[in-house]
């Protein structure tokens, strides 16, 4: 769990609630033996400028480019897209959806995100995809944009899913790096 | 259907500052100097709380083409100040499209009796504290983060702990009391029934806590995060300081890696000068903001 900034906190509850064992991640030694990682919301100009400092950007792309999975949610996406870590082949539209008093919750029907009933997703100042190269799939929509997208074991929302009481997003997380552990080599 | 101005999208934002510096600026190029140290926000406001202190005058809410121009400037939020209980300032404020409202005791206020209802707008707002009681009060009224007061302008930490002590000791507190006691410690609190159960049942605010009112270094950040704070607030003690734009780095730093001694340390370092500061027997009874608000 990166913990420069942003809603980590709560990222870790979720994931406590799920049965997963989360740290925080503020320098590159805590970032090993870690079978997935999260990247907040947040400030993303903060957390980029944190992670400048501390020395984290290269070793989060290594952790990337290893296959190791990553969830990033709104700042997290902003992050991931191709302006800063360049994980995911995504440019983002920065607070898309305009300031605070344009931020809204929704329920969504996003199957391949929470499979069954909608989702409660709560959009802070979040960023769209603007436009995603050909090997990211597009999970979800609102409005004609992208607010949901994988490469890979890579995945973005615009959304925030650790603020909402679902822990669907955070339990089908957390079963993917058990299986990315026992399938890797680690 | 899409909800806006929820309760749960109104403490979102302050969920996304957590961890983070919310800095106060004056102009476009301070908020600039701050976005570019890593703040997670800015706070625009005419003066900063030191230069209220020494200008006297009523203070009021900032010009909005000053509050325009800090919002054209940089992409995180922009927070401004209204005067405790001045509605009016607060809607202005709503529809320049500011992100958070601070209804602030370093301005004048407006209304001795009565703060805003805050329910009433679709922004979040912001609430100083001196205790449990009063932060719970806030909420009450539909506040979506709770800060310490402080002693705003005085580059001393010594009321921001006394004042986050109060709340986290009272948090404490509540968690001792069993269910009969609570409708009792309501009422000593002068807060509302429902949030105390809340609290007590869940050992913290319903809100993010953070701290404001006197952080003049690194390491009075990382004392308040260790303290309890989510977050810190740092007025005058950045650009009344001789490097503003190091020390906002520094404070950054300390408020991330506050349990890191030897990096805040690093961060302490070649800062040049902290703004002066000022005893608290020197204000007088008069001089002290904490004491605005109930």
């Amino acid at each position: 769990m990166l913990a420069q900034q942003g809603d980590f906190a709560s990222h870790l509850e979720h994931l406590a609630s799920v049965g997963a064992v989360g740290t925080e991640v503020r320098e590159p030694a805590d970032l090993n033996d870690l079978d997935g990682l999260i990247l907040p919301g947040g400030e993303s100009t903060t957390i980029s400028k944190g992670l400048e400092r501390d020395d984290l950007a290269e070793r989060v792309i290594e952790f990337g480019r290893e296959g190791r999975p990553i969830l990033g949610t709104c700042a997290g996406m902003i992050l991931l897209a191709r302006d800063h870590l360049g994980l995911l082949d995504i440019s983002v539209k920065r607070n898309a959806f305009g300031r605070q008093r344009a931020s809204f919750e929704e329920e969504l029907e996003i199957p391949a995100v929470a499979p069954g009933n909608s989702f409660p997703c709560i959009f802070i100042r979040a960023p769209w995809v603007e436009q995603s190269g050909p090997e990211v799939e597009v999970l979800g929509e609102l409005d004609g944009h992208p607010i949901a997208v994988r490469q890979g074991s890579i995945l973005a929302l615009s959304f925030h899913p650790e603020l909402s009481d679902d822990d669907r997003v955070h339990g089908a997380f957390a079963s993917e790096c058990r299986e990315a552990r026992s399938s890797g080599d680690r | 259907m899409a909800e806006r101005g929820t309760f749960r999208v109104k403490t979102g934002l302050a969920e996304m500052l957590k961890g983070g510096v919310i800095m106060d600026v004056v102009d476009a190029e301070q908020a600039r100097i701050a976005e570019e140290a890593g703040a997670c926000a800015v706070m625009a406001l005419e003066r900063v709380p030191a230069d209220i202190r020494r200008d006297g005058g009523v203070a009021r809410m900032s010009n909005p083409a000053m509050i325009r121009g800090i919002q054209e400037a940089v992409s995180i939020p922009v927070m401004a100040k209204a005067r405790i209980g001045h509605i009016a300032e607060a809607q202005v404020l709503e529809s320049l499209d500011v992100d958070f409202i601070d209804e602030s005791e370093v301005l004048t206020p407006a209304d001795e009796a009565n703060h805003i209802d805050k329910f009433e707008f679709e922004i979040p707002f912001v609430c100083g504290a001196t205790d449990l009681g009063e932060a719970l009060r806030r909420i009450g009224e539909g506040a979506a983060m709770i800060r310490s007061k402080g002693e705003a302008g005085t580059g001393n930490i010594v009321e921001a702990v006394r004042h986050m002590r109060e709340i986290t000791g009272g948090i404490r507190r509540l968690g001792t009391l069993s269910a009969t006691e609570l409708p009792s410690a309501a009422k000593d609190l002068g807060a509302p029934l429902e949030i105390v159960r809340e609290v007590a049942t869940s050992g913290w605010l319903p809100v993010p806590l953070f701290c404001a009112g006197g952080i003049a270094t690194p390491a009075d950040a990382a004392l308040m995060m260790q303290l309890g704070a989510e977050g810190n607030f740092v007025g005058s003690g950045i650009f009344k300081s001789e490097d503003p734009e190091r020390r906002a780095r520094a404070i950054v730093e300390a408020t991330t890696h506050f349990a890191d001694p030897e990096r805040v340390a690093a961060a302490s370092e070649a800062l040049g000068d902290a703004m002066t500061g000022i005893e608290m027997s020197a204000l007088g009874d008069d001089g002290r903001l904490a004491e605005r608000g109930w």
